[in-house]
């Protein structure tokens, strides 16, 4: 069972209390992208083995979109994060790279 | 508007099991949102139920009216389902000219008492920590299948859940509640 915990109201919720969002961190290419662009922004995702970066939806709690980094393989939870931001932030990378020092970084 | 002849979801509906589930209501609901940087928000909220605005999960009381978070920016404030209005124009008054929204949801709610082991029938149907669960504190989550929230107060607690789904609530709590099954 996955348990993050939500950093809007800090309730550490189980798996069937959110909502999954995929993957994070996506850059939007809209109208006047080209069909490749749009392509590759509507289907072609990392799903990597390994830390992953996701947005979950506190959907029966709060109701806020947040962010969260976690390993595929092992399912530990990295951190939590708020969703206005457009790369994870630094503290979070860096913890990352000490549990994980072969980790690619998440571009 | 608010309705002189307002009757709740399930008419005062009661189970008596180890624990005693009862429908209450019909009870004033206002839900306020506005960022909590909105200046007089506090002001709004005390004009309105007289409760102190409530730090992250909490719920504050004044008499028989509260105060709940619900969300970063989300108020829920309870109150007696006749205080309505005046509380609405207590908000619109302390609000005025800044960014906020505040409705009646009293029609669109059921509320139950739980009284006695109110966390042991929960505990059932919920996946919430009990034992990290202030007792000022007010706990949004899911009931089985549908979204709820509930405060507990001693053995006793308060579970609001959506009026389509109050009878829905009321069985799962009566069966939750059935005598035999205390754990």
């Amino acid at each position: 069972m996955l348990t993050l915990t939500c950093p809007y109201c800090g309730i550490s919720a189980e798996e069937t209390e959110l909502s999954p969002g995929y993957e994070a961190h996506l850059k939007r290419f809209g109208p006047a992208s080209s069909d490749a662009e749009f392509e590759a922004y509507m289907f072609a995702r990392k799903n990597p083995k390994g830390v992953h970066f996701e947005r979950w939806r506190h959907s029966y709690g709060c109701g806020k979109w947040f962010l969260a980094a976690r390993c595929t393989a092992t399912l530990e939870v990295f951190g939590t994060y708020h969703a206005q931001v457009s790369q994870p932030p630094a503290d979070l990378i860096a913890a990352i790279i000490k549990k994980r020092p072969d980790w690619k970084g998440y571009a | 508007m608010f309705n002189p002849a307002a009757v709740s979801a399930l008419n005062g509906a009661a189970f008596s099991g180890y624990a005693r589930i009862r429908e209450i209501g019909p009870l004033g609901m206002i839900t306020l949102r506005a960022a909590p940087n909105v200046a007089a928000l506090a002001d709004a909220i005390k004009a309105a139920t007289g409760c102190a605005i409530p730090q992250m999960r909490g719920i504050e009381t004044a008499g028989g009216n509260r105060c709940a978070w619900m969300s970063p920016d989300e108020y829920l404030l309870i109150m007696p389902h006749a205080d309505v209005p005046a509380a609405l124009d207590a908000i619109a008054k302390a609000l005025a000219g800044q960014h906020h929204l505040a409705l009646d949801v009293s029609d669109a709610r059921a509320v139950f008492a739980i009284e006695g082991m109110a966390a042991s029938v929960l505990a059932k149907l919920s996946p919430t920590d009990f034992t990290a669960l202030g007792p000022k504190e007010l706990r949004r989550t899911r009931l089985a299948q549908v979204p709820a929230a509930f405060w507990v107060e001693g053995a006793n607690a308060t579970v609001i859940c959506f009026r389509s789904v109050a009878q829905y609530v009321f069985d799962l709590l009566s069966h939750a509640a059935k005598a035999g099954t205390e754990i």
